[in-house]
């Protein structure tokens, strides 16, 4: 076996309909974790709830895992994965800006999606928000195209900017979501 | 049996969160690709905006990105956020959690809420331009495959929102 099963260049009328279905998963998932709920989430911030830090941090350790093991033993080629592209300065605004919409919405895009899907109104207006705001921004875009292009780095990893092997890396992260989980629960316990 | 049936409790985080990283990891192995959210924002506004103004979309290093075939309205990510409605959709109607509801704290009225959503929106999209990316797409499927962008985007957008939480706290207690 090797994967990835469907390759890049596959026809829409395979790619499409499988994206339905990993997105119903998806959906699920952020259903059932409760992250729908904009009060929910936010209590990360207030420091009363850390659903947000334990499902993203476990989320991305599984998958972390998985792509590492799969490769190791030669079942999957991670060369062939997309790896998101690094454009440090643009990144580092884009945070800012997109953590403040995120404690002023409540929810992310995803999340938002999850939200209208259950019968929230608040969650309608942040897809509202995002589609507005996407055609605003997209149109201002070309006056600030020097700085959406700078500081690009490609396809940029962690073990590359630390000359570390990718073995280790993947193990420094499982000891930071362990520690983060630990914090998060002590935090939980001490809140009333 | 009850006609009116109690909301059932959400699921543990922990397991919630491995299920996702599962279908993340479904996602890679399936079609070598991950997760995302608001590039189907950006393929949906590009679509409306090339309808209308057609050099305009054009000439946006934005738009002209989701111009490239097959074009912004078959874009993958829209599909998939397709499919998270539905199945966030279902997932609530069969644990007796859909209703029709502005979610607000008891300090906040529901217009000044839906503005917030509103604007929330808009800011988060502006962050989703520049950093190429959401929680999904950048911080959750970049952060698996180790991008260092991913990262930083990860940790900047959590400490911007713990900056600015004390100064909303009216609106979310």
């Amino acid at each position: 076996m090797s994967a990835p099963l469907v390759s890049e260049s596959a026809s829409l009328a395979q790619t499409l309909p499988a994206a339905l279905v990993i997105g119903i998963a998806f959906g699920v998932a952020l259903e059932r974790a409760g992250l729908g709920s904009a009060r929910k989430l936010v209590g990360q911030f207030y420091g009363r709830d850390f659903t947000v830090l334990k499902v993203l941090f476990s989320a991305l350790v599984v998958a972390m895992l998985g792509v590492f093991w799969l490769g190791r033993f030669g079942w999957l080629d991670v060369g062939a994965l997309y790896v998101p592209q690094t454009f440090v300065v643009p990144q580092l605004v884009g945070g800012v800006l997109f953590g403040a919409g995120l404690v002023s919405a409540g929810l992310c895009p995803g999340t938002a999606c999850v939200s209208a899907a259950t019968g929230r109104i608040d969650g309608v207006f942040v897809l509202l928000g995002l589609l507005g705001g996407m055609a605003a921004v997209g149109l201002l875009l070309a006056r600030f195209s020097a700085f959406y292009e700078s500081s690009a780095h490609g396809a940029w990893t962690l073990p590359e900017w630390l000359g570390l092997s990718r073995g280790a890396v993947v193990a420094a992260v499982v000891v930071l979501a362990l520690v983060a989980f630990a914090v998060s629960e002590w935090f939980e316990r001490r809140m009333p | 049996m009850s006609a009116v049936r109690a909301p059932r409790a959400y699921a543990d985080p922990y397991l919630a969160g491995a299920s996702l990283g599962l279908v993340l990891l479904a996602a890679f192995v399936w079609l070598g690709r991950g997760l995302g959210a608001s590039g189907a924002f950006a393929s949906t506004a590009t679509g409306v905006v090339a309808a209308i103004a057609p050099a305009q979309a054009a000439a946006s290093p934005l738009f002209a990105h989701y111009l490239q075939a097959p074009g912004p309205w078959l874009e993958w990510l829209s599909f998939e956020l397709l499919g998270v409605m539905i199945g966030s959709g279902c997932s609530a109607a069969l644990a007796g959690r859909a209703r029709l509801t502005v979610e607000r704290a008891a300090g906040i009225t529901p217009m000044w809420r839906l503005t917030f959503a509103f604007v929330g929106g808009v800011l988060m999209s502006a962050g989703a331009v520049f950093a190429r990316g959401c929680t999904s797409g950048q911080a959750l499927t970049g952060g698996a495959l180790l991008s260092v962008g991913s990262w930083l985007f990860l940790g900047v957008a959590f400490a911007a929102a713990y900056a600015l939480a004390p100064l909303l706290r009216r609106a979310w207690t």
